[in-house]
């Protein structure tokens, strides 16, 4: 069985832990065989929103919108730019239904 | 910039100077492709419009400036990234980011990638993952190198709050990596609809602020066009040319459309004799550019529909609002206007926005071709699908009709409506003499 743990902070408490702390937990969680994957994310304002509707791609800058729509799964794509990003999050089937929000992954700075 | 000329012969300081206003944006341009950073490109822009003024005077001014400018950018530009990287601690990131700094010449020498570089600027800050007000701003500081407070007074915002929103733009282009490269003929179409509607949105705020007690802010419209020129000579597409050709008709019209009490006048009443016209023989050729291209491609009597294939290729609503007010710009009045040419190109524009607004505007260019009886249904028709309830336009077109018709408690009505809704003075204080003059 595999679990995805999402984590959430107010905008404030960004970084409240420090990086180097993430990364050194992340490597002992590595290290015992049960990461997947891990990645930090930069923050919700350098997000965007892809809703396909009518064979229309539309792309809103910012987080998901709609609160009645819930998180239902998720990919992690490996792309040039957010050219390249979109263009593969457009194929997700629910961009027709819901919205995908694509964010970019953060280097964790290991500074102590 | 602010340079200082006290030690600096006066041709010199004259010719940076000059150099600055006409080619700063494309030294920029081409910085933040080196770079790959618009702050550091601004930085090192500075930078090397500083090292012109110390080093001209004494070197001589350089045969070619704009790639001696370049040149001093990026140098200047690695120098610091060097120097602080013996500060820094992550000294292996910096080296790696100086290093994939192209070294020698030939690589940025390139015509054909320094010609691309103001297009990537453009499509970069019109990019469709921006906010369409990020979008407007980082436009006017990066592509017309208008300060943040320029920007801030032009559009009645704090200061503070147009900074921040170039931040974060800058910010997501940084950091979810924006491309910074003119896109591929499939999505040219869509994303230079992005970058017109940007420069549409600038012309606008300078024609008729949203809000406020000034009709027209002349300069931002002025800048608009000067955009829509940049883009029609980088990317000469019939919808830039379109676009062009509308602004320079709209704007044509400016002395025109104010009274002497700063009322607004309506296109019906105005002085033609006050119309320019060199602004509208300019609009006109632009309109029979944009439009004469599709002739070609299509067979003779299908000329007017776009084809579906080619989205780039194709005109547009900008051609087809431009080509009814080259309409309107060739009649002597009001009532010698051929009606029946500008209804025929609303039907084309409906096709191709079917926005209520637009429909709004074709119903109202019926009633001037038909009379007034056959225009009110189609306005009231309107009404009631009730997505134009709060446009003041709206009801200042059904009271206008009204009026014709001799109906004046329904004109009444409407103009009421209408002034409630206006938010622009000039607006208002039309509405407000109309409502005045009608017979109790």
């Amino acid at each position: 069985m595999k679990y995805l743990c999402l984590v959430y902070l107010e905008d404030d408490k960004l970084h409240a832990v420090r990086d180097s702390e993430c990364l050194a937990a992340s490597e002992r969680l590595r290290a015992e065989g049960r990461v997947v994957a891990a990645e930090a994310l930069h923050p919700v304002h350098t997000a965007t929103t892809l809703r396909l509707r009518d064979g229309t791609l539309t792309m809103t800058d910012g987080p998901f919108a709609e609160t009645k729509e819930q998180l239902a799964g998720f990919y992690l794509f490996d792309a040039a730019d957010l050219d390249e990003a979109v263009a593969l999050a457009a194929r997700i089937p629910p961009v027709r239904t819901g919205s995908i929000e694509v964010r970019p992954v953060r280097e964790l700075d290991p500074t102590p | 910039m602010s340079l200082d000329s006290g030690a600096v012969p006066d041709d010199i300081a004259a010719t940076v100077a000059a150099l600055f206003r006409r080619d700063s944006r494309k030294v920029l341009a081409t910085l933040i492709r080196l770079l790959g950073d618009f702050d550091l490109a601004e930085e090192a822009l500075q930078d090397a419009f500083r090292a012109a003024v110390e080093q001209w005077p004494r070197d001589g001014i350089p045969a070619n400036p704009v790639p001696w400018l370049v040149s001093a950018g990026r140098f200047k530009a690695i120098d610091g990234i060097r120097r602080r990287a013996r500060f820094d601690a992550i000294d292996g990131d910096v080296a790696t980011a100086v290093e994939a700094i192209p070294d020698s010449a030939a690589r940025w020498d390139e015509g054909e990638e320094i010609a691309d570089d103001p297009l990537r600027l453009i499509f970069t800050c019109c990019h469709p993952s921006l906010s369409a007000d990020a979008q407007v701003a980082l436009t006017l500081r990066e592509i017309s190198g208008l300060t943040t407070e320029e920007i801030a007074r032009a559009f009645l915002a704090p200061p503070a709050t147009l900074a921040q929103r170039i931040v974060r733009a800058k910010a997501k282009i940084r950091a979810a990596r924006i491309p910074y490269k003119v896109p591929h003929a499939g999505e040219l179409g869509e994303r230079l609809a992005s970058v017109l509607r940007v420069i549409y949105l600038v012309f606008n705020e300078g024609y008729s602020a949203s809000a406020g007690s000034s009709l027209t802010r002349a300069d931002l419209s002025a800048e608009a066009i000067r955009l829509g020129r940049l883009v029609v000579e980088l990317l000469p597409e019939r919808e830039a040319m379109g676009l062009l050709a509308l602004m320079l008709l709209q704007e044509s019209r400016r002395a025109a459309r104010t009274g002497t009490n700063g009322e607004l006048v309506t296109l019906e009443a105005q002085d033609r004799s006050r119309w320019n016209r060199a602004q509208i023989d300019e609009g006109v050729a632009w309109v029979e550019r944009a439009l004469a291209a599709e002739v070609t491609t299509a067979s003779p009597g299908t000329a007017a529909v776009p084809r579906r294939d080619s989205p780039a290729a194709r005109f547009g609503p900008y051609a087809l609002q431009a080509a009814i007010a080259a309409v309107h710009a060739g009649a002597k009045s009001a009532e010698a206007t051929d009606w029946a040419e500008i209804v025929g190109l609303y039907d084309v524009l409906v096709r191709l926005q079917p926005t209520p607004v637009v429909a709004l505007n074709r119903a109202v260019a019926v009633a001037m071709r038909d009379g007034p009886a056959t225009g009110l249904p189609l306005i009231e028709t309107l009404l009631a699908d009730g997505q134009l309830q709060d446009y003041h336009l709206a009801h200042a077109a059904r009271a206008d009709i009204c009026r014709r018709l001799g109906r004046h408690a329904d004109a009444r009505a409407s103009y009421q409506r209408a002034l409630a809704l206006a938010r622009q003075e000039p607006e208002r204080a039309f509405l407000a003499a109309r409502l005045r003059d009608l017979p109790p």
